[in-house]
């Protein structure tokens, strides 16, 4: 058929193109920087695919695109010619994986193939021309199912979701599996059961040695009491939290409600460095007690209690953010009822309301546990010597040690831990939710607490809001401090130091913290687009597309949500250090960091803002005639605006909060600030950190205040606003 | 094309698997053009699922589909010649009511402007000609439902579907609207067709009724033919609230047949009848009750007053039999004995 023929066009042309006229390889400048143009003449690794033939094993990519070319002028659009066009897409696509992975900049990867084959020449890793050359051959699979007749024949939907298993197996298993490989591989790549072995049973990852009384438990072990200590605290203070902003006469309700933005917009250490202020050896606290009672306080903050009480003011927001839908989940006529059956509130209270929340509290129960394993930040700060896991991969990488198959191995053990408690989440829990809510408005209140339970939630949430506004108050006032600890007058000279600018002759930024925060703001705005594009499309294809292994592919994605970030760092490195993708070092993978790591929350919104517009819209369009690229733009994207605008901000903000993968992959040129604060507190200067994690709180406050504004705009519903603007509308049409 | 074909529908032996549970067996179904054909049905019979099918939005599991002449069954919903009215309209909210209707024209490659007045003509048919700025939220539940009517109508389908189009629509306004439907289509002389579960909105405005019961057709035929002569006690009882009671043919001659009912004996059209056992349907309306008993006796079990008519529930001979009386001054209430008279014409034997 005509479209048929014509997009098959377009996508041979871009074939040609990517052979013809890009370079094949890698480009140690950075192919954007277009700096290679200028000696392409000299440099034959500069060179596109078509003079790189003298490789022998690149001759099959142009004989299976020139067999494509020549299906298409002679075989007319059909069954038969989608078949043929698939297979040439799925041989095409899976030799470059085999040359890519097989061969490289020294020959053969393997010593096996090199016994079989004898001697090649290396290869530098796939260029633009090689990656496109891919991607044309994943277009003609997808254009081949398409003739097929595979989901009537709706080449956009098929497109669409080869492109993205495709992203998503480069960007999510490919590092996943690489990293385990790389476990088993000593340095010159030969295979070796070595680090493994020594790693696995190591009495510092295993010992119980604390439970008997003679010495410390091993990092695993640590860990994960963390983690259950951290994820029941937050439950329970999320829980009372959520209680006394819809159960109770509490005055400042709504402000308990901004708490749940904090955590979106705090780097993760921010706590830990306020923490420090606070009560480390020289903080004010510290030297408080330490003046009143005569104790020696010493460094009592290192370690895991400091550690599980900075992720209790990281956490608990989160816990309460999950919960207070839970809590109002409950629908009150139930507890109506209740009562009507002549129960007290009391008996209300614990025979109705608690049970029907049970699994809403195991799912904050397990966010927690999730949060706290995969937290970075944090122990980094507070650590001192007993770390956690996410803390010894990141030392394992970086430390003098360099033992990359011990990182290898703590990243495996820290993925088997969240892992399973998000299977264990989605498994046992996914279908238990009691939680009423139908969208009808059940009207009726909720019943308020009873007093002894009232009393005491109360007081511990009052407690709790004192303590978290005067950590982030330190925040605020610890910038303008001197030294902290010993000369507290105030001054502007941190911010001075970070953020200055001359005015000589134009303008420079002589700041140190410049560089990083242009990068930062940089990266963030180009991976927040493609973040909320790539989330929302997948949201799209999961709601309304049928097509075989739906369910197993957002699986996989929501299973990206519990890859802690650490565990990503390390495997992109392992992934992309090394042909035949090469990518550390530039801001392209910090960019693929984001958009993969951010992607599940754009789902998640995504799918949730779908499920709010009835299904009938998209038909009531396709039967109108549209296809479905119009229906999604003209129906779908302009309903869906809010949630697209809160995956942008979500996106951007957690582009320049996150640490955990990140600082695994910065690099000189491109830095992002929170490495670079990292930096700062390595080096002692808390100060500068501080007033630099301010200025960024400070962004983040206004860009997510912009978006509000923006947002609420519009409304499709009827409601005060719109009749309001109707009638308007209705008396100027009457002649005066 | 086949052109004189246009608006002619036809279902070869279509069926369709929701995985393991068949919603649709084997249907087979011939519309004319220029047809208004409904699907009726009680809930989950498969209307809904069979109307899908017809407009591309579910794919049969096995079977054709045709339309105007064209094996469509393998074409997606937006090559498709027809248009939907859906149940809930599915107008777009962030669309003006004119560029909802200029929507589908737009998509089909007609020039914005062209579009546009295009949009303006199908308003005016449908009689919303002042309202084409508002949004959809700023329109009464009956002017969207002339809006969705609109939009489908604008691109001239071959044929329009519309799933339940009066289901949210009150009762006083659904007769008006339903009429006007039928007025356009035999203005306009489409082929349409139209599910509800309202027999009496299927008996209003059908030329032909096609009647469905777990995802098969029971019956289909034009009103007069599904009131006067139900092939099953179903569809007896779905057209016109049968009760339906045993009886026995005596005799057939010259078209007519007598049948009894206990001790009482009825002439009434043979329609093919043979003498024997057989089921009687026997209309609400067309039973009269006298007070005191006779040849049928029976007695009240509830009686309820609804304005221009008395309901009563009568027990008689072991069944019990629903009963529609115009309401008179002869009212009867509970416990009261009662004998029972048919009326012929509300007769009807089921074969
Ligand atoms: N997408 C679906 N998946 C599974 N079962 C379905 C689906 N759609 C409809 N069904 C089932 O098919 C039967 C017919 O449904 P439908 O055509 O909607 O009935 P109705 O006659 O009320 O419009 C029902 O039993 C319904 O449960
Ligand atoms: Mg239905």
């Amino acid at each position: 058929m005509q479209r048929d023929n014509r997009r098959l066009d377009v996508l041979l042309l871009a074939a040609l193109v990517c052979f013809v006229l890009l370079p094949w390889y890698h480009i140690r400048g950075g192919f954007f920087g277009l700096g290679w143009v200028a000696d392409w003449r000299s440099d034959p690794d500069l060179w596109p695919g078509i003079a790189q033939l003298s490789r022998f094993w690149l001759w099959p990519l142009p004989i299976l695109a020139g067999a494509a070319v020549a299906l298409r002028l002679l075989c007319p659009a059909g069954r038969p010619r989608g078949t043929l066009l698939l297979t040439i897409g799925a041989l095409g696509l899976a030799w470059m994986i085999v040359e890519g992975l097989s061969i490289g900049l020294r020959g053969w990867n393997w010593s096996l193939l090199e016994a079989m084959f004898g001697d090649v020449n290396g290869q530098p890793a796939f260029g633009a021309g090689a990656v496109g050359l891919g991607l044309c051959f994943a277009g003609m699979i997808a254009f081949g199912l398409a003739e097929r007749g595979a989901l009537k024949g709706d080449a956009f939907v098929i497109g669409a979701i080869t492109l993205l298993v495709f992203l998503v197996t480069v960007f999510v298993l490919y590092p996943l599996v690489s990293m385990f490989t790389g476990a088993f591989q000593d340095f010159r790549g030969a295979f070796t059961t070595e680090g493994v072995r020594n790693n696995i049973g190591d009495p510092q990852v295993w010992s119980l040695r604390c439970v008997t009384g003679s010495g410390g438990c091993g990092v695993a072990w640590r860990t994960l009491l963390l983690a259950v200590c951290t994820a029941t605290g937050t439950t329970a203070l999320g829980l009372a939290f959520a209680l006394v902003a819809t159960r109770t006469g509490m005055p400042f309700k709504k402000g308990l409600r901004l708490l749940t933005v904090l955590p979106i917009i705090t780097p993760p250490f921010v706590i830990g460095l306020s923490l420090i202020l606070m009560f480390g050896r020289a903080g004010f606290m510290t030297e408080l007690i330490e003046d009143v009672t005569g104790w020696q306080l010493g460094r009592w903050l290192y370690g895991l209690t400091g550690i599980w009480i900075a992720q209790m003011l990281s956490f608990t927001p989160i816990a309460f953010l999950v919960l207070i839908g839970v809590v109002e989940g409950v629908s009150p006529s139930m507890e109506e009822a209740s009562q009507t059956m002549r129960a007290g509130r009391w008996r209300t209270f614990r025979k109705v309301s608690l049970p029907l929340m049970a699994p809403g509290l195991a799912n904050a129960f397990l966010i927690g546990f999730i949060e706290s394993m995969a937290d970075f930040g944090n122990p980094l700060v507070l650590g001192g010597s007993g770390g956690v896991l996410s803390t010894e991969i990141f030392f394992a990488v970086v430390g003098a040690q360099h033992d990359p198959a011990r990182a290898a191995v703590l990243a495996m053990i820290l993925l088997c831990f969240t892992l399973s408690a998000f299977l264990a989440q989605r498994l046992w829990l996914g279908r238990r939710s009691f939680a009423t809510l139908s969208g009808k408005g059940d009207g009726g209140r909720h019943a308020h607490l009873p007093r002894r339970v009232a009393v005491p939630v109360i007081a511990v949430v009052a407690g709790w809001s004192v303590f978290t506004i005067s950590v982030y108050g330190m925040i605020m006032f610890g910038g303008f401090v001197r030294v902290w600890g010993l000369d507290h007058s105030l001054t502007l000279a941190h911010f001075e130091r970070a953020f200055s600018i001359s005015v000589t002759d134009g303008i420079a930024w002589t700041g140190v913290a410049w560089n990083s925060f242009w990068t930062t703001m940089k990266i963030a705005l180009i991976a927040a687009p493609l973040t909320a594009a790539v989330g929302l499309l997948t949201a799209w294809l999961i709601v309304r597309q049928r097509f075989p292994g739906r369910t197993a592919f957002e699986f996989a994605l929501m299973l990206s949500f519990a890859i802690p970030g650490t565990v990503i760092g390390i495997s992109y490195i392992s992934a992309f250090n090394l042909p035949p993708l090469q990518m550390t070092g530039t801001a392209l993978i910090l960019i693929f960091c984001f958009v993969f790591r951010n992607m599940p929350v754009g789902v998640r919104g995504g799918v949730a803002a779908m499920a709010q517009l009835d299904k009938s819209l998209d038909e009531a369009s396709m039967t109108l005639g549209a296809s479905s690229p119009r229906t999604l733009r003209k129906v779908i994207l302009p309903l869906l605006r809010p949630a697209i605008l809160a995956a942008l901000v979500y996106s951007f903000v957690r582009a320049i909060t996150s640490i955990s993968a990140v600082i695994f992959l910065v690099s000189a040129k491109y830095n992002m600030a929170t490495a670079y604060i990292v930096g700062l507190v390595e080096n002692g200067e808390y100060g500068v950190a501080i007033a630099y994690s301010t200025v960024l709180i400070v962004v983040m406050i206004s860009v997510i205040g912009v978006f509000q504004l923006l947002v609420g705009e519009r409304r499709l519903r009827r409601g005060p606003g719109n009749a309001r603007k109707a009638a308007a509308r209705r008396t100027e049409e009457v002649p005066a | 094309m086949n052109g004189h074909k246009r608006g002619a529908v036809s279902f070869h032996r279509v069926r369709k698997d929701f995985g393991s549970f068949t919603a649709i067996h084997d249907l087979d179904l011939e519309i004319e053009p220029g047809e208004l054909v409904t699907l009726l049905g009680p809930s989950g019979c498969g209307k809904t699922t069979t109307l899908r099918m017809l407009a591309g939005l579910e794919s049969p599991s096995s079977g054709e589909i045709h339309i105007g002449g064209q094996d469509v069954t393998r074409l997606p919903a937006n090559r498709r010649d027809v248009s939907m009215v859906f149940q809930s309209y599915a107008l777009f909210p962030h669309m003006s009511v004119a560029q909802n209707v200029a929507y589908g024209l737009e998509s089909g490659g007609t020039k914005p402007r062209q579009a546009m007045s295009m949009a303006e003509k199908g308003l005016d048919l449908v009689g919303l000609a002042g309202m084409a700025d508002r949004l959809p939220s700023e329109l009464s539940g009956g002017q969207q439902q002339r809006v969705a009517v609109a939009r489908a109508l604008v691109l001239e389908p071959q044929v329009l579907l519309l799933d339940e189009p009066l289901s949210n629509l009150d009762a006083r306004l659904r007769r008006r609207v339903r009429t006007e439907i039928r007025d356009l289509q035999q203005r306009l002389g489409f082929t349409a067709v139209y599910v509800t579960h309202d027999q009496e909105e299927a008996l209003a405005v059908s030329d032909r009724i096609v009647v469905m019961q777990g995802g098969r057709i029971a019956q289909q035929g034009t009103p007069r033919e599904l009131y006067e002569t139900p092939a099953s006690e179903f569809i007896a009882d779905f057209i016109g609230e049968a009760n339906v009671i045993d009886c026995v043919v005596e005799a057939v001659a010259n078209g007519s047949a007598r049948i009894a009912v206990g001790n009482l004996r009825q002439e009434m059209v043979a329609r093919g009848a043979t003498p024997g056992p057989a089921k009687l349907a026997v209309r609400a309306n067309a039973i009269r009750l006298l007070p005191g008993p006779g040849a049928l006796s029976g007695r009240v079990l509830s009686a309820a007053y609804l304005g221009d008519h008395m309901e009563y529930e009568v027990e008689t001979e072991n069944v019990r039999l629903f009963v529609i009386a115009p309401e008179d001054d002869r009212t009867l209430s509970r416990g009261d004995p009662v004998s029972l008279e048919f009326r012929p014409r509300g007769l009807a034997l089921i074969a």
